[in-house]
């Protein structure tokens, strides 16, 4: 396989709760990002539904197997994609997935495992949590994805590493809060100190797919961009602008990263285990007294 | 303001606005509209809304509607014509003075008494939303809505008056931080350093009114909503204990200003407690 890969960030405004206007959207960019020839273009978290869902979540929701999700992964055939929406399981269960498509299949289906309910999140309220996290390979290598508020968790881009991953997709919502005196929201610079630092402890690239537009007055930022394993980002879309914008990355990065700096090489697992075989044990004794 | 406080406070001028323009084309275009219109009193905050929508959607696609009432300060009018004329838009004169004292006429007769101040500043206000709400029909646009959000929390405007609206750009900002929007996309200077008023009798000013100023305001409003401190924690900081349980005290009392009507719950779905859609749907 070549080293280098060339991939697209699809910085789209969703149309909230309007899925026919947004699979066309998405079948636009896919198209562009074809002739443009990247291997991968990723779109945001969501992107095929919109965010503040509330009680439309009830009717955009699509099992894998519907024709409009079918539709997209048949279009992963010269082009792998990455795409996000409300997936309803065989059980009837809501999740929000991002799924990894190539070749016109389905590789991988990430859902959801962090779902904020604080602030002016309340995704919970509407969606069931994912229960895994899972690396997957593609093309020979690996790679994991986490969807926005995962990502805030610290133990999965740990686990996704830890399986392998070398890339990790990171779809967004990320809504703007805390303007201050600053050239960025608080939340944007937050993502992006936290991209810079997991992609050097990880020694990892880092595909962040962040959505633009508002819902409400709430205000999506954009800012997607690729993070190198040196922590530096090779592309950067801008805030507040619907665009597609091209990095390329090198897996010879990373092979540099890991043995300049191998703090994933030395991460100890067994400790990890031990420690938290302990905490889990006790735990079981509390609620056993209890 | 303690120096800390103003570096809390203070935002990135370019940036914020650039979001705020965001806000106005977005919100606006998707619903369908393309133009906006908004009331112009002469204040600081109605000159702000008027300077975001200008460079949001174009001169052309903006309309000032100046109301005064016969006791309006002409200083107020002739401000209001600064950002008319510094703007180039086009703006509409619409005298209240004709439907409010034909009203209380009738009214202090049948009532039998005088109506106080606050009865005719209520009436003042919401004459004002019930013009802009008929041009907006005459003219196919959005009414932008001209309320910070010190004065928002406060509860310091009328209920279906001034604070009646489509969309409002400025309702996230301090009063602290509208001067500083302000200064940066260049708001007049005469509006900038004039003492705030509602200008609904003469001599009229807002912290007159309200009895503390709004640099004490923002500064306790901003940690006890924004910063989550306690009442006893922003005392412990150096604020007057009467001021800060006051400034709480009317947040509270006046938070139905800021909700829509109450409904009594009866059927599975109810508007506004389970039946739950963002304005933005379907549209």
């Amino acid at each position: 396989m070549p080293h280098v890969q060339n991939i697209a960030i699809a910085q789209i405004s969703p149309k909230l709760g309007d899925f026919d206007a947004n699979l066309a959207i998405h079948h636009q960019y896919i198209e562009r990002a074809r002739e443009q020839e990247a291997q991968v273009v990723v779109f945001p978290e969501l992107g095929l539904t919109g965010y503040l869902l509330q009680d439309l979540t009830f009717e955009v929701a699509r099992r894998l197997d519907h024709p409009d999700i079918v539709s997209l992964v048949e279009a992963s055939r010269d082009i792998d994609v990455v795409f996000s929406f409300i997936e309803e399981s065989d059980q009837h269960f809501i999740y929000i997935s991002s799924v990894y498509a190539s070749a016109g299949a389905i590789v991988h289906v990430h859902r959801k495992a962090y779902l904020p309910t604080y602030g002016l999140f309340d995704e919970k309220r509407y969606a069931k949590e994912g229960n895994q996290v899972e690396s997957f390979a593609v093309h020979g290598k690996k790679g994991g994805i986490l969807i926005c508020e995962d990502a805030w968790h610290v133990s999965m881009p740990y686990l996704l590493t830890m399986q392998g991953a070398t890339l990790l997709y990171i779809p967004a919502s990320s809504p703007g809060r805390n303007v201050m005196d600053e050239h960025d929201f608080g939340s944007h610079t937050f993502w992006r100190q936290l991209l810079q630092m997991y992609a050097q402890l990880f020694g990892v690239h880092i595909i962040f797919s962040n959505r633009v537009g508002y819902e409400d007055g709430v205000h999506f930022y954009g800012g997607s961009g690729i993070v190198g394993p040196d922590g530096h980002w090779i592309v950067q879309a801008g805030v507040g602008e619907e665009t597609l914008v091209f990095g390329a990355i090198d897996d010879r990065d990373v092979r540099r990263a890991r043995y300049t700096t191998p703090l994933l090489r030395d991460e100890r697992l067994e400790l990890m285990v031990r420690h938290l075989r302990r905490m889990e044990s006790a735990r079981t004794d509390n609620t056993r007294v209890e | 303001m303690k120096p800390e406080m103003e570096q809390a406070l203070r935002v990135n001028a370019p940036f914020t606005t650039s979001v705020l323009e965001g806000f106005i084309r977005d919100e606006v275009r998707k619903v369908g509209f393309e133009r906006v219109l908004f009331g112009l009193s002469g204040g600081i905050d109605s000159a702000l809304s008027a300077y975001l929508a200008t460079r949001a959607l174009g001169k052309d696609a903006v309309h000032a509607v100046l109301m005064p009432y016969r006791t309006s300060s002409q200083s107020s009018l002739d401000d209001a014509m600064e950002v008319v004329t510094d703007l180039g838009i086009p703006y509409t004169v619409v005298d209240i003075s004709g439907p409010v004292d034909a009203y209380f006429e009738k009214m202090d007769k049948l009532l039998g008494e005088p109506a106080s101040n606050l009865r005719r500043g209520n009436r003042m206000a919401r004459e004002r939303m019930v013009t802009l709400y008929d041009l907006s029909a005459a003219n196919n646009s959005l009414v932008v809505g001209t309320s910070n959000k010190t004065e928002l929390l406060l509860g310091y405007g009328t209920q279906f008056g001034d604070m009646a609206s489509a969309l409002n750009p400025i309702g996230d900002l301090y009063k602290s931080q509208v001067r500083q929007i302000s200064r940066y996309v260049g708001v007049p200077s005469s509006i900038l350093d004039k003492a705030p008023s509602a200008d609904l009798w003469e001599d009229q000013t807002d912290e007159k009114e309200l009895g503390f100023s709004y640099d004490d305001a923002d500064e306790i409003l901003f940690q006890w909503v924004d910063l989550r401190l306690s009442e006893e924690e922003i005392v412990e900081r150096g604020y007057d204990a009467m001021l800060v349980r006051q400034i709480i005290r009317r947040v509270q009392r006046n938070h139905y200003k800021r909700r829509l009507p109450i409904i009594a719950k009866i059927s599975s779905r109810t508007i506004g407690i389970d039946f739950r859609y963002s304005r933005d749907w379907g549209v």
